[in-house]
């Protein structure tokens, strides 16, 4: 027995270390980069493990920086030939990074164009030119409605499915002072989270309007319908009946987890936070439809890429890398750990996927999402978030508020798609 | 060594100044001059810091004076100096003169003046933004409301956004602007007071015979260093409009914002380095004027 | 010598003079409680800010100066992740070098502008002047690129390097400068003391409350430094306290007890520089001249 048991061992010791001097031999080391998010670490170390378990000779080494600083932080290193071989991005910044080729496109062989588009929610195809494919998510974002389940419960009133009962249920829920000052908001309202999105890709499709035209090279909501979404969105606000106030309790997702806001539009990368917030009971549903029950949605996501530094053997290990972190199995944990939904409807749309109770609304919300093509982010919102203000703080009327948003936009769009 | 002893003295005083300066001339020029150089150059080129640089002449410059956002921006920082500087400046020097003369617990008050320049922006930043909030989480709202009176919008309002914002500049520099006081204060020669006592003059007097003229380079430091300081305003701001850079409708955002976001949201380098060109020559001929002005007569 | 001696003389007579305290009047009393109330009101947000330290994520947003449930387990999350210290240590390392170099070489440079008369003097100053007027936004791209080239990328001397001179400083110490008087430099001129012993034997100690004040100035501006050192690091053992602390923010949720708590904590030293320094500026130049 025991020499049976000695023997066994000293097999084990002789193999692994002719493993050990194979991979050395034949080691590749790639670098990976994404933005600093405790759940989105793990699930990447997770990934990293279980491909490493099947590709013993390729390491991959995660650096991760802090999100706020991410973008800046990765356009210093990347054209600087410092950057990582595989990098996450936001689907936004792809455009640029293709035109500077500082990423190069993912193999037609590997990753054939044909079965991505079939395989994958439609969004996805903005990452695509002619047959070959940028850049590809692991997973994928919406918005759906929060709602304080408390404070509905106080109101007497139901998770809202329609536009009409959210704001019923915002008034319900919406409480003032003794000197009319708001104390508790029906729901949450803000430019500058993620309304911007409700209001291009949700509110404005559901009055009948379409955002953009030519591929969102064309503002096109200085519209009836564009107006009648604007309209919509600051009776929130502003008059006698008002349900929330812009900037109360200075942020959206703070009114929110104080509990002194009845709901809340957001994206499903909140989940993580609001679970970490003691004593509030929430539930979340999908977006409100319309009367006659049009929905949308609007949806991101963050991709990885293939940088142009990768080459030869590393360029053979970042497509392997790829293929396995755009894979189900890597979805499904990434939907696991992170929340994050699965980039594939034949994995997201799982019976046990959609008909969860948190990330059901999200994952159903996709089927109807759109995603924007963003020249500039952040100035295309701060646009939006003026539109508004030009409203509450300087009494315009919507229409010429909303006239100059859309001079403004077209004037980036132009400016970024002249060259 | 030979030829050295023979320079006159004003030659030896030019060898030792530029012996001197030798390294640290070297050091501003590789580690200053040389990228200032790099920005006047980005100036005149579009790039958005990922792809090539592409000439352009004078476009960034032009897109910049036809920008509305742009003279909005001007203007701000030129409130912020022109609030900031003096404000700061009669506040610091009354607490160290006034801190100057007291002894009991001294060290303890000038700690307490001297705390907020010691910590971190940002966090101080957010602390004074939940001050400013409305009702119900505001401090100061909650306090005005036990008062039954009505609520002041401190941010969200176009008008009031800029003072609010400029308070916990003005707040977390005094700290510093009172210790150089002090140190002022402190250089100057004791005799003189000395001299003042025993012809018994009144303090009014030698506060503004003594005091203050011989406070003079202590003055010009902190005037031409806090008008830098205002006119490149950024960390409270940035962190007190955050989710909303630059205050409701702009009325906060001052130039150094306006970079930041051209360069590192907008990446547009050439057009974020036009905005660098322009805000250093207004810093530069503000600084000159001031010491110009203010120069040893 | 004739000058020191007498600033001596006069000093010591102040210093007799001073000494039986004046009883307290009415005046210096109210002066000492109007600073005292001016010096509550000062430190008011830095209450808060270690108030909202020791309080629970979902009372954040509950300006109660006392939390409900006052507890220290924001501290000990902080301190218990092992790479705080790296960061700490880091951050002290860096800040207490370029301190040492800037009080040197700013008051070098700023010495040899106020008491040099040479051609090309006011030039200088002008030059070194103008780099306070450049963000150092605009220039973290050239220093990235500068950077890679000789290999300093996630080093110490790459984070340091840009401040290791200030303008600043040069300008602050020209001035004080201008209060030595040019006598003392002529006498010790004529006593056979070369030019550097001058500047380093009998100008320095006559401008120490501006050298402690440098200090003070320098060591908190690289203890909070972010983006040049965030751009320059790439691992997280490189990281200085604040491109540390600032991943305790996220893109949804940022955990503002423990950003207070970290303010809280990176406070310490700087007070601590602070205690040591403001020493010199209560002694000043009585002592100096004292001392001789």
């Amino acid at each position: 027995m025991k020499t049976v048991t000695f023997k066994a061992l000293a097999l084990g010791v002789a193999t692994s270390a002719v493993t050990l001097l194979s991979t050395a031999a034949n080691a590749v080391e790639i670098e990976y980069w994404q933005y600093f998010f405790d759940a989105r670490v793990t699930a990447m170390e997770q990934l990293i493990e279980n491909f490493r378990a099947a590709n013993p000779d390729i390491t991959v080494t995660m650096t991760h920086f802090p999100y706020a600083d991410y973008r800046t932080k990765v356009a210093a290193a990347i054209p600087a030939g410092e950057g990582p071989d595989v990098v996450q991005l936001f689907y936004g910044w792809l455009n640029d990074y293709a035109e500077a080729e500082l990423i190069q496109p993912l193999p037609a062989d590997t990753f054939p164009a044909a079965t991505i588009d079939e395989e994958f929610f439609p969004m996805v195809q903005a990452m695509k030119e002619g047959d070959q494919y940028w850049a590809l998510p692991t997973a994928v974002r919406s918005l759906a409605l929060f709602y304080n389940e408390r404070l509905m419960e106080e109101a007497g009133v139901e998770p809202p499915t329609t536009i009409e009962e959210m704001f019923a249920a915002a008034k319900a829920m919406t409480k003032r002072d003794g000197a009319g000052n708001l104390t508790q908001v029906g729901i949450t309202a803000g430019m500058t989270a993620q309304d911007h999105h409700w209001w291009r890709e949700g509110l404005i499709r559901q009055q009948g309007g379409e955002p953009y035209l030519n591929d969102y090279t064309t503002v096109n909501y200085n519209t009836e319908a564009g107006l009648a979404a604007l309209e919509l969105y600051t009776s929130m606000f502003t008059g006698e009946d008002a349900v929330t106030a812009i900037g109360f309790m200075d942020e959206p997702q703070a009114a929110f987890k104080a509990g002194r806001a009845g709901m809340h539009i957001d994206g499903s990368f909140r989940i993580g936070s609001l679970n970490k917030t003691r004593g509030l009971k929430w539930g979340v549903t999908e977006l409100p439809a319309t009367a006659d029950g049009t929905r949308s949605n609007y949806s991101s996501y963050w991709v990885n890429a293939i940088t142009t530094k990768a080459e030869g053997e590393k360029y053979d290990a970042a497509v392997k890398f790829m293929q396995y972190i755009t894979s189900d199995e890597a979805m499904q944990i990434w939907l696991d750990t992170v929340g994050e939904l699965p980039a594939k409807p034949s994995v997201g749309l799982t019976d046990a996927n959609s008909n969860d109770a948190t990330y059901g609304p999200f994952i159903r919300g996709l089927a109807y999402a759109n995603t924007t093509k963003f020249a500039d982010e952040s100035a295309q919102r701060q646009l939006m978030v003026e539109m508004v203000e030009r409203i509450t703080l300087e009494d315009m009327s919507p229409a010429d508020s909303l006239a100059i948003a859309a001079e403004a936009e077209q004037k980036i769009l132009d400016e970024y798609y002249a060259d | 060594m030979k030829l050295y002893r023979n320079l006159t003295i004003k030659q030896k005083q030019i060898v030792w100044a530029w012996g001197f300066l030798a390294i640290p001339v070297l050091f501003y020029t590789v580690i200053r001059f040389y990228p200032t150089g790099n920005a006047i150059l980005i100036s005149f080129q579009d790039w958005n810091l990922l792809g090539e640089r592409t000439w352009t002449g004078l476009e960034n410059y032009q897109k910049l004076f036809a920008d509305p956002t742009f003279w909005k921006v001007f203007k701000n920082t030129f409130v912020y100096l022109l609030i900031g500087t003096p404000v700061s400046l009669v506040i610091s020097f009354f607490v160290a003169y006034h801190l100057d003369k007291t002894r009991f617990m001294h060290g303890f008050l000038r700690m307490l003046y001297f705390l907020p320049f010691m910590t971190s922006a940002v966090a101080m930043a957010w602390v004074w933004r939940w001050f400013y909030q409305p009702v119900p989480i505001g401090l100061f709202n909650n306090f005005l409301s036990t008062f039954g009176i009505p609520q002041i919008n401190f941010l969200n309002s176009t008008t009031n956004a800029l003072p609010s914002v400029l308070a916990p500049a003005i707040w977390a520099g005094l700290g510093f602007q009172i210790i150089i006081f002090m140190a002022g204060l402190r250089a100057i020669p004791q005799s003189y007071y000395e001299a003042a006592r025993i012809d018994g003059v009144s303090p009014w007097t030698v506060l503004w015979e003594i005091t203050i003229p011989l406070l003079k380079p202590t003055i010009v430091f902190i005037v031409v260093f806090s008008s830098i300081g205002f006119l490149r305003i950024f960390d409270h701001v940035f962190n007190m409009t955050t989710g909303n850079p630059g205050g409701p409708l702009n009325s906060t955002k001052p130039l150094v914002l306006m970079i930041y976001e051209t360069a590192f949201s907008s990446f547009d380098m050439g057009y974020a380095a036009a905005q660098t060109v322009v805000l250093f020559l207004v810093l530069l001929v503000v600084s000159l004027m001031q010491l110009l002005i203010l120069r040893d007569r | 010598m004739a000058a020191t001696e007498e600033i001596r003389l006069s000093s010591d007579a102040l210093l007799k003079a001073n000494k039986p305290k004046r009883p307290a009047n009415m005046g210096q009393f109210l002066r000492w409680g109007l600073l005292f109330l001016g010096g509550i009101v000062m430190i008011m947000p830095i209450v808060y800010m270690i108030s909202t330290s020791l309080k629970w994520p979902h009372e954040v947003y509950n300006l109660k100066l006392i939390p409900d449930e006052p507890h220290l387990e924001n501290y000990t999350f902080v301190l218990e992740d092992g790479r705080f210290y790296w960061w700490f240590v880091n951050s002290i390392i860096i800040a207490l070098i370029t301190t040492l170099c800037n009080v040197i070489f700013d008051s070098l440079v700023g010495y040899t502008l106020c008491k040099f008369r040479f051609p090309g003097r006011y030039i200088v100053f002008i030059a070194i002047l103008s780099t306070l007027m450049i963000p150092t936004e605009m220039l973290v791209i050239p220093w990235y690129l500068m950077s890679q080239q000789f290999g300093w990328l996630d080093t110490y001397w790459g984070i340091m390097f840009p401040g290791l001179m200030t303008a600043f400083g040069t300008f602050l110490m020209k001035q004080f400068f201008e209060t030595v008087p040019d006598d003392f430099i002529e006498a010790a001129r004529i006593d056979g003391l070369n030019e550097l012993q001058i500047w380093w034997t009998v100008a320095m100690p006559l401008v120490k409350p501006a050298l402690a004040a440098l200090a003070i100035f320098v060591f908190l501006g690289n203890w909070t430094a972010f983006i040049w050192p965030l751009i320059v690091t790439n691992s997280v053992e490189m990281y200085t306290l604040p491109v540390g602390l600032s991943s305790f923010g996220d893109e949804a949720d940022v955990a503002w007890e423990l950003i207070m708590t970290g303010a809280a904590i990176s406070t310490i030293p700087t007070l601590i520089v602070f205690l040591i320094f403001q020493r010199f500026i209560i002694r000043g130049v009585v002592m100096a001249g004292l001392k001789g």
